[in-house]
């Protein structure tokens, strides 16, 4: 196992370089200019901008620029961004805690719902519940989070005032008044979230389980005289969740990456409204940390995730 | 179940609970103080030390003269949909850092909503009247208020000016508003109240340094390891970038970059006892259509900064009635420019370049004749809304320079009458003449209100016979100057485009300078020229020399018209809408003007709160 694992890792590094130069060339190849918008400005002439791209060290060709982001970064150094002249990491720290708020607690709220959702559906398949959670389930993985984003806003921000529009990132929950504020300002980006998650989720769910429901050893079960209740939770669930645990192991790394556009919408400026502002600003140095941290996460959660399979399943063994 | 299987059970629910116990934690443990809070803090912060004892200032500071109304304190609440990302406004890479800066520091004066000069940390404004501004316009005197302090309470002297000139004009630093110093040869401290600034030339502007957004000012104690490279690069100006002190009513509380400013009263501001606020807040982020939203629809902002929306959508939202909006001088002129040089694709390297000749738009009849069948009513009411009215001209602002002579209403029959005059002649719904057919591409960016206006002017010119091929170009692009890319508005391979520009000072000639023959944009430059038209009149060039060397303010003033008229008459470029972006405020929020050359906060610290 140790040894499937260290091996596992050596094979990741070079996934990772790949995966930075094909980000990095992509990025340099895309146009954009960290000052564009004050390129017809008349009182910063093409010379400043100039500059300061020679500042940004922009003025180099881009393989250039990769290896020396490369080597920098072997020493701990992930650079400094264009719009705050600040180190990265500090960025991406003070971005984290919001992401994981928001997104985190969606995730989490996502697969709290779909497990016992896609149970039922399955045990009770063609059942008015079942019908009535496919309905929904397509409903969430058909509208796109925009769309809900926009829809819940104008109907529970605008018109009924239950919830503010602007989510405040400087919130301290200190007491139970804070602490309403904060549940307030998350409930509409944390339902769109949970919308969208938990349909795919609950579809994956009931698949699984109806999988196993027709399964030999489920009949064995039933003629040994178990419970329907035991039968069910007992044997199927165990057995159903193993390819969906996988699947959760795989989908936390996304929490990571934030989500772009429900942030971005509601204001609540985590990694994934930074990601998105700092390609709009072509602030390189701050994209490549984000999307190199979020390809690193993506390689290890994928490495737990096998592991965590051959651990659940006794029929997967590595060596 | 298998104890093996438990145990497997139990591992990946402990794994679980510490990543969500993580995710408490770092809740708990985010940064909560400004990074760099300045050790010596302030030691009364309530009862303010009254730092100044300065004589009573009688000059134009933007005081409000009626006593305040509401109980003083509370939050002023802004929001920006571009969050501030540096608090240094000579490291801006947006109008939200000048923005965000503003609340701290100041320059030695600022513009008002009527482009007057009012001053901010200067006693007086110079001028050739007073015998600030030395009439051969060598050089400009400012004095400074007296006994003014930065927030951390140390004294305001000459020698933060004067680094603030050093700190931009090392070119290592990389300043944004390097081209706001490069005038200067020399800074002398004449007393502990008084510098004088001489130019390498004699300058007509003499209010181009440390006025307005360019010029705030720096502390030398805080920036003094910060010229050149470091001031990016180490750690102690990083952290200065991010929390700056000031001399303006706030300092920082704390910021995190990219997301929200809070900024607390500065106890040792001149005026502290007339500033109403506690606390600002910045907000960035989001869109602008929400903002709107937030300040006249739930009330949740005070102030909503830039409203670029479609007018359908914006009427209804100021039509709340709890917000007003706040528009007027200019955001810059939406203009077509027109290709004097040829863009067509066959000819290859030689494509746009400024000795091909443009087939037909050099021909003044075809410039006249476009200019007079654009519907700009149409464009205005129908698009813009509150948001721009039509324009004749291509400079505006100040009004003082906005041209009284130029017509531009609509009239068809009059343009079909020029082109056929000239000899070109309808061959279906096209015109040609010896075998050139007027089909032009117009090119502008992706954007829901230029589209809408490209498909105006399309019809409209198809009455006149004239074929509009439209193209849209992602914005990054259109605007991002790349050499490499040939769908910049820089390279311009097409025969019209569309976009909007505007002076940045009251002082016009930087602006007036994108048409002269030497800024011709080609691939010498490496397409960097601002005059992207390629647009090269020498009757043009006389007047800029003139100006150039012109100190009399009203001459210049009548020759900035002149040589407005002789831009719009000759069809170089085609203006179209004069845009006046909005912004929004609270109804019971007083102070905010709008502003043309300044800062929309320009003088925040006298905003209040009425009942």
């Amino acid at each position: 196992m140790l040894q499937y694992i260290i091996r596992r890792i050596l094979i990741a590094i070079p996934t990772l370089l790949i995966i930075s130069f094909v980000i990095f060339a992509v990025l340099a190849l895309a146009p954009g200019d960290p000052l564009a918008q004050f390129a017809l400005n008349p009182a910063i002439p093409e010379s400043t901008r100039e500059l300061i791209r020679i500042q940004f060290g922009l003025d180099q060709p881009w393989p250039v620029r990769y290896v020396r982001w490369l080597t920098s970064l072997l020493r701990g150094d992930w650079g400094f961004s264009f719009g705050t002249r600040g180190p990265v990491l500090d960025l991406i720290w003070q971005r984290l805690p919001q992401t994981l708020t928001v997104v985190g607690t969606a995730y989490l709220i996502a697969v709290l719902l779909a497990i016992p959702i896609g149970i039922i559906s399955a045990v009770k398949q063609y059942s008015i519940f079942d019908n009535v959670a496919t309905f929904f389930a397509f409903v969430g993985f058909s509208v796109p989070s925009f769309f809900t984003g926009l829809v819940l806003m104008l109907v529970f921000a605008i018109n009924l005032k239950w919830f503010p529009i602007v989510y405040n990132t400087t919130l301290q929950v200190v007491d139970w008044d804070t602490f309403t504020q904060q549940v307030r300002q998350m409930t509409l980006p944390v339902t769109v979230l949970v919308v969208q998650q938990t349909a795919a989720l609950t579809r994956f769910m009931r698949s699984s389980m109806l999988d196993n429901l027709n399964l030999d050893y489920v009949r064995t079960a039933r003629a040994k005289g178990l419970s329907d209740r035991m039968v069910v939770l007992r044997h199927v669930l165990v057995n159903s969740l193993i390819p969906v645990v996988t699947l959760i192991a795989l989908g936390i790394p996304t929490i990571f990456a934030g989500a772009i556009i429900t942030e971005n919408l509601f204001r609540v400026n985590g990694l994934g409204a930074l990601l998105i502002t700092s390609i709009n600003n072509s602030d390189t140095p701050v994209v490549m940390a984000l999307t190199f941290i979020f390809a690193i996460l993506t390689v290890v959660f994928n490495l737990i995730a096998d592991i965590l399979y051959g651990v659940l399943d006794p029929r997967v063994r590595y060596s | 179940m298998s104890h093996k299987r438990l145990w497997a059970w139990i591992t990946l629910m402990a794994v679980a609970a510490m990543i969500l116990a993580a995710c408490g934690q770092q809740q708990q443990a985010q940064p909560t103080t400004a990074p760099a809070e300045p050790a010596t803090a302030a030691p009364a912060p309530t009862a303010a030390p009254q730092p100044t004892d300065a004589p009573a200032q009688p000059t134009a500071e933007p005081a409000p003269t009626t006593p305040p109304a509401a109980q003083q304190g509370g939050k002023l609440t802004i929001l920006y949909w571009q969050a501030v990302t540096t608090l240094n406004p000579h490291l801006a890479t947006g109008t939200k850092d000048f923005d965000g800066a503003t609340v701290i520091l100041e320059p030695l004066a600022r513009y008002n909503e009527k482009d007057e000069l009012v001053p901010f940390l200067a006693a007086e404004i110079p001028t050739i009247e007073n015998g600030g501004v030395a009439a051969d316009g060598t050089s400009v005197t400012w004095k400074i208020k007296p006994g003014i302090k930065w927030s951390d309470g140390t004294d305001f002297t000459i020698d933060d000016i004067i680094f603030t000139w050093q700190y931009c004009a090392d070119p290592a630093t990389a300043c944004t508003t390097k081209a706001a110093f490069d005038p200067i040869a020399n800074i002398e401290k004449i007393d502990d109240t008084t510098l004088k600034i001489t130019w390498k030339e004699p300058t007509a502007d003499p209010y181009i340094a440390f006025v307005g957004p360019f010029g705030m000012i720096l502390q030398q104690k805080q920036f003094g390891n910060c010229i050149g490279a470091a001031a990016s690069t180490s750690a102690e100006c990083q952290a200065a970038n991010l929390a700056p002190i000031g001399t303006n009513a706030w300092k920082l509380r704390e910021f995190r970059p990219g997301d929200t400013v809070i900024y607390e009263r500065n106890p040792f501001f001149r005026d502290a006892d007339k500033v109403f606020f506690d606390e600002v807040e910045i907000k960035g982020g989001g869109d602008a259509t929400s903002a709107a939203r937030a300040v006249c629809e739930t009330g949740e902002v005070d102030f909503a900064w830039n409203l670029q929306i479609p007018k359908a959508v914006l009427e209804p939202i100021l039509a709340s009635g709890k917000c007003d909006a706040i528009a007027g001088g200019s955001f810059g002129v939406e203009r077509i420019v027109v290709n004097f040089a040829n863009p067509d694709p066959a000819l290859g390297d030689k494509r746009s370049e400024p000795d091909q000749p443009h087939p037909f738009l050099t021909d003044p009849a075809v410039r006249r004749a476009i200019s007079l069948a654009i519907d700009r009513k149409a464009i205005a009411e129908q698009l813009y809304g509150p948001t721009g009215e039509p324009t004749c001209n291509v400079l505006v602002v100040p009004a003082a320079v906005n041209s009284p002579n130029t017509k531009c209403d609509r009239d068809v029959a009059e343009a079909n009458r020029i082109l056929d005059e000239a000899g070109w002649v309808r061959n279906g719904p096209v015109r040609e003449k010896n075998g050139v057919k007027l089909i032009v591409s117009f090119q502008t960016s992706i954007n829901t209100l230029r589209q809408s206006t490209q498909a105006i002017i399309k019809s409209n010119l198809a009455e006149i016979g004239i074929q509009v091929n439209v193209k849209a170009i992602d914005a990054a692009v259109f605007f991002g100057g790349d050499p490499g890319n040939p769908d910049t508005l820089n390279k311009f391979y097409a025969d019209l485009q569309m976009y909007t520009n505007g002076p940045n000072s009251a002082d016009p000639q930087q602006y007036l300078q994108g048409w002269i023959c030497a800024e011709v944009a080609s691939s010498a430059n490496q397409w960097s020229g601002s005059n992207d038209g390629r647009y090269c009149n020498p009757e043009y060039d006389a007047l800029f020399e003139q100006l150039k060397t012109e100190l009399n303010l009203e001459r210049r003033a009548q020759l900035a018209i002149q040589m407005n008229d002789l831009l719009v008459n000759d069809g170089a470029v085609i203006p179209l809408i004069n845009r006046r972006t909005p912004n929004a405020k609270l109804k019971n929020l007083e102070g905010p003007t709008f502003n043309t050359f300044d800062s929309s906060i320009w003088n925040i610290a006298t905003w209040r709160r009425v009942p």
